[in-house]
């Protein structure tokens, strides 16, 4: 067969398919695998079947930043996807590309769907909202850090399982007791920088960067090596000194030691709780994230981690229309309300949350509902509404390079962070230079 | 003595290395080019726009102390990764090369890592040396050592230097054994009579009539541990703690793919082109001159 006739013999079956042929096929690029891959092709499933006008095929393009990655490489050959999913760190790379994205809210506008902002929970939303409300991409997957508790290594300690952990300084009092009573690992962390100074930050009401976290301009600086930070990391420094902190890794693999039952208490993401609730042979409780008692009189929220769904510039009305249908049906209660019982993940709209509850999920697992609670207890404030950084992933390693020096106990907190923060400061400014 | 073949006119030649012309054009001249020229600017990640800089880019590397740190972590790793693999190749082709029985098994059971690729390579060891639930953490907590190459720089980079020299162990052993077959048996059953012992043959006849080899795997060991471990690095440490195993290969692809920031991924990628560059002309300059053919 020559190659003609290959061509001719293949598009035979298209010509049948006629009526199928019809249908736009919406691009969706995601960075999950496992069951939240699985969890992502059941949405998608569900919504082809939901109705006939469109066909939105999801692939997995690889982690988060290899999906990143793949979306930019793919927008300057002009092959773009409709829709590509972005981790929160890439927000301020994927705003600052107002010719290569289409804000969500306009999308909405376009194609004429109802679509109400209101209805989005606002600490959740307002991440990827721009300065005046509108919301550029749809927060798709958002967790939240809480402090996960193993009771039974409490009580082993001869330590009461419901001892007040609301306060880091209580925390202290109670790893200096596990440490006593012989525990191994008293206390651990996922993702340190997100949790011990990005949350941080913002559950005290303190700045990270200035310009409002980045969120009023590309020339913003760190401001994390303020008093109450270095405070809480010099605290960590002298943990971590006394084997009452132990670092196990810059991302989630403090978790195998928690879930093992080493660690008795484990600062990580609310969507720890999948893995969590499938290994843990132990009695585990959710508590919020503590804060310190002479920082703050009462914490402030805390902020998202996770990804959210970027619309790029480039495609047809039609194929918009699609993906206008397609994120109406993810932000639908029902889909929403699946997605956070099965993942962990936070809802992304009220009625989600409300639904959930009815449901009686929170009832059947308590502690599940700790953090959405957390996230919406007070209104968000200029410095607890998100962070909008350049480079953000790089002044992640940063920060993470310089913590580590702290719990090796090479360098002061303040130096540390001082450093951290004049090295972020560099990248900072060659984000503002690359996006003039 | 050197025979050599000459053509009549030019058309047959050109034509025949014309591939190989076109080749390195198209994947060398073509890329290192645009490199160049990357180098001068900063642009935006999706190429909407490229900010005029000069040497902007080669100014705001050389002054982080990181970045002029990361020459001597180069130079550190890819010395230890050459040294370790090919003393260790050379030990064992010499002994393979004494075997009699079951040599057959012996190389083939050599070789094998080879097929490993350095990133499953990598995640081999690490969970051998995972911090908390390795095997062999375990056993040296018993033996009273505290190993955490997660904080570690000293014990991160031994880590990265060893997964790196396991694979390419196997590759050396090959050419070394070979080079050990291929040198006359009789010479060293001269030498065996004249009284010279094992030691002494080895270091009078066997390594120097071994120098084309080695000369050729210390090239391409080094070629290897500057670009290849790549890996390696990105599945054991990521180049921390603290940048202590951010070879200059690693903060190219760092900078470029995970902090979006192509101008100056693209003037290190010069600096690498001018320092591979200086590397091979040394090599064959000053080394090559005691080896004999």
């Amino acid at each position: 067969m020559t190659y003609k006739q290959l061509m001719l013999a293949s598009a035979i079956p298209l010509t049948i398919a006629g009526p199928l042929a019809a249908q736009t096929e919406i691009e969706f690029w995601h960075a999950f695998t496992g069951r939240l891959g699985e969890l992502v092709a059941e949405q998608v499933d569900t919504f082809n079947a939901s109705q006939s006008d469109y066909t939105v095929t999801a692939t997995h393009k690889g982690n988060y930043s290899e999906t990143l990655n793949a979306g930019i490489a793919a927008f300057r050959a002009g092959e773009q996807p409709d829709i590509l999913m972005v981790f929160e760190v890439g927000t301020a790379t994927m705003m600052a590309a107002s010719g290569a994205i289409k804000p969500v809210y306009e999308v909405m506008a376009d194609s004429g769907a109802t679509f109400d902002q209101d209805a989005y929970i606002g600490s959740v939303k307002g991440y990827y909202t721009s300065s005046d409300g509108n919301m550029l991409s749809l927060p798709f997957n958002s967790s939240t850090p809480v402090l996960w508790v193993n009771r039974d290594a409490l009580s082993e300690a001869g330590i009461d399982p419901d001892v007040d952990l609301s306060t880091w300084e209580q925390v202290g009092e109670v790893l200096t007791q596990l440490k006593d009573a012989g525990s191994s690992c008293p206390m651990t962390t996922a993702w340190q920088s997100w949790i011990h100074l990005e949350n941080f930050s913002a559950y005290h009401d303190t700045p990270f960067a200035t310009q409002a976290n980045g969120f009023s301009g590309v020339d913003t600086e760190l401001a994390l090596n303020g008093p109450a930070q270095v405070a809480h990391i010099s605290a960590m420094g002298e943990w971590a000194q006394d084997g009452k902190f132990i670092y196990a890794g810059r991302r989630n693999e403090g978790g195998a030691n928690f879930r093992g039952g080493e660690c008795a208490l484990f600062t990580e993401s609310s969507a720890g709780y999948a893995g969590i609730k499938a290994e843990a042979e132990f009695d585990f409780e959710v508590r919020p994230l503590p804060y310190w008692s002479a920082v703050a009189d009462e914490p402030q929220n805390t902020i998202i981690g996770g990804a959210s769904l970027w619309v790029m510039e480039g495609q047809t009305d039609e194929e918009y229309k699609g993906v206008a249908a397609f994120l109406n049906f993810l932000s639908s209660p029902e889909i929403q309300a699946k997605w956070h019982q099965d993942t962990g993940y936070l809802p992304i709209t009220s009625a989600a949350a409300d639904l959930t509850r009815e449901q009686g999920f929170y009832d059947e697992n308590p502690g599940t509902d700790v953090a959405v609670i957390q996230m919406t207890a007070k209104a968000p404030t200029d410095n607890s509404k998100g962070l909008r950084l350049g480079s953000f992933d790089q002044i992640r390693g940063i920060i993470d390079e310089e913590l580590e020096a702290v719990w090796a106990g090479d360098k002061s907190a303040q130096e540390a962070l001082d450093s951290a923060a004049e090295r972020g400061n560099g990248l900072l400014r060659r984000f503002e230079q690359a996006n003039r | 003595m050197e025979k050599r073949v000459t053509f009549k006119g030019i058309w047959l030649p050109l034509l025949l290395v014309l591939p190989q012309i076109a080749i390195t054009a198209v994947f060398f001249f073509y890329p290192a080019g645009q490199a160049i020229w990357q180098s001068l600017f900063i642009p935006d990640p999706f190429g909407l726009s490229m900010q005029y800089v000069g040497l902007g880019n080669f100014e705001f590397l050389f002054s982080d102390p990181f970045y002029r740190a990361s020459f001597l972590t180069t130079a550190i790793f890819s010395i230890l990764v050459t040294v370790v693999s090919m003393g260790i190749a050379l030990y064992l082709a010499v002994l393979a090369d004494r075997l009699i029985k079951g040599s057959g098994v012996y190389r083939t059971l050599l070789i094998w890592p080879y097929a490993v690729a350095p990133a499953v390579a990598g995640v081999l060891w690490l969970f051998m040396f995972n911090t908390r639930v390795g095997v062999v953490t375990w056993y040296l907590g018993l033996l009273g050592y505290d190993w955490n190459h997660v904080l570690n720089g000293e014990e991160a980079m031994g880590l990265v230097v060893v997964a790196s020299a396991w694979g390419r162990i196997s590759y050396n052993f090959l050419f070394f054994l070979a080079g050990l077959q291929a040198i006359p048996k009789s010479v060293i059953e001269a030498a065996a009579i004249d009284g010279a012992h094992f030691w002494t043959r080895f270091r009078t006849i066997v390594f120097p009539l071994l120098s084309p080899t080695t000369f050729f795997l210390l090239v391409v060991n080094i070629v290897y541990a500057f670009f290849e471990t790549f890996g390696v690095i990105h599945t054991i440490t990521s180049g921390g703690p603290q940048q202590s195993t951010t070879i200059l290969v690693y903060k190219v692809y760092s900078d470029g793919f995970v902090g979006q920031d192509l101008g100056s991924s693209a003037a290190q990628s010069v600096v690498l082109l001018v320092i591979v560059g200086l590397l091979t002309i040394v090599q064959f300059k000053f080394i090559e001159r005691r080896v004999h053919y």
